[in-house]
């Protein structure tokens, strides 16, 4: 039935991984509502979800930029992307 | 006591039932066609990450992609100040407020291909009206489906048409909800015309104004439609948008992984612009 979504491990590992990090935050949301606005070092006031785009949105273009520009492998941006997901969640 | 609930969530369940089968799932199998290589039959080759290498360092790609930023910008530095010029020359009340509105609404109510064929029908050298204006009573030698830069034109030229009227009506709405006490203060201090507009107008029409050039850009970075009927793409490639471009690689070529790369990076394109835009007008509302 699903063959025609031709999945992948790899694939579905990264939609089990942006699911996951979803439903961490709802559970966070939960049993701490409100967001946990902040104003960052950017000088926006972002919410834990806001956070989390800014990171996979950010990661997006880390991996994409490395592989237009360097190319295979891509250990120097998954370090980089894991450095910047921190850093949104910690200043941003 | 508790003061909230979460009822709410259960209006957002047909929503989100909704996005999942438009727009999840499918994005979900572009982004696992991104990764492998198929030759039909739903036979498909695992190919990791080549066709975003491959998409990222093609010519042809950033060809596409240089010609969909200049179309972009081009129709929103023409249809925003001309969408609020006109709004702001509209009538407030009387009888010509709905005779205006109707007239505005019109082009929107025109579907994308009809507009694409109008236009191209309106503007062919020999047979078209605006096409043998020009050409056979004033001289000037205009022929889109010869010229790159006559064909810019009219595809620009087609979209003002098409969507000035957006502007127009989002940013009248939030001219008519000004109170006119704003404007009697503004005439008690002697203020300008352009004071008025600058203080009074435009801080009010933000908010509208944030969401019409949202939209026009989402929708002009992805049109597709009306080029498509009006040139093809043509002459050359010379009006081969990004999605012009992704269609003939995922159905013209049958590439569907690099056309599943490519758009994915265009949904990034997409997605950063907005996001950043969104974020920036909105910004100063926050603080």
């Amino acid at each position: 039935m699903l063959s025609w979504m031709a999945w992948t491990w790899p694939t579905a590992l990264l939609f089990i991984g942006i699911f996951t990090a979803i439903g961490v935050l709802i559970i966070a949301e939960i049993r701490h509502p409100g967001g946990a606005a902040r104003k960052g070092v950017l000088g926006l006031t972002t919410t834990r979800g806001d956070r989390l785009f800014i990171s996979l949105l950010g990661t997006s273009y880390i991996f994409l930029a490395w592989l237009g520009l360097v190319g295979m492998p891509l250990w120097w941006p998954l370090g980089l992307s894991i450095a910047w997901g921190i850093f949104c969640f910690w200043k941003v | 006591m508790k003061t909230e609930n979460q009822k709410a969530w259960f209006f957002v369940l047909p929503v989100l039932a909704l996005v999942a089968f438009n727009a999840l799932i499918p994005m979900m199998t572009v982004v696992n066609y991104s990764v492998q290589e198929t030759f039909g039959d739903n036979v498909f080759f695992w190919q990791g990450l080549d066709w975003f290498q491959q998409i990222l360092r093609s010519d042809r790609f950033h060809a596409a992609l240089g010609r969909q930023f200049l179309f972009t910008f081009l129709i929103l530095i023409i249809e925003v100040p001309l969408g609020i010029a006109i709004a702001l020359s509209m009538p407030r009340k009387g009888f010509w407020v709905p005779v205006c509105l109707v007239l505005m609404a019109l082009p929107m109510l025109i579907p994308w291909n009809v507009v694409g064929a109008m236009w191209n029908i309106f503007t062919l050298p020999d047979i078209g009206l605006l096409g043998y204006f020009l050409n056979h009573v004033l001289g000037i030698n205009y022929d889109m489906t010869q010229d790159p830069v006559a064909a810019w034109v009219t595809i620009v030229t087609m979209d003002v048409w098409h969507w000035t009227s957006l502007v127009v009506l989002l940013s009248y709405a939030g001219l008519v909800s000004i109170p006119d006490a704003y404007y009697q203060a503004a005439k008690i201090d002697g203020a300008t015309n352009w004071a008025v507009f600058r203080f009074i107008q435009l801080p009010k029409m933000k908010t509208v104004l944030t969401i019409a050039i949202l939209l026009r850009f989402m929708d002009s970075f992805n049109i597709y439609t009306e080029p498509f009927v009006l040139t093809g793409g043509g002459p050359g490639n010379s009006t081969t948008l990004l999605s012009i471009d992704l269609v003939k690689i995922a159905l013209g070529q049958f590439d569907l992984g690099p056309a599943a790369a490519m758009s994915l990076i265009y949904f990034a394109i997409t997605l950063l612009v907005s996001w950043l835009f969104y974020t920036l007008m909105t910004k100063d509302d926050q603080n």
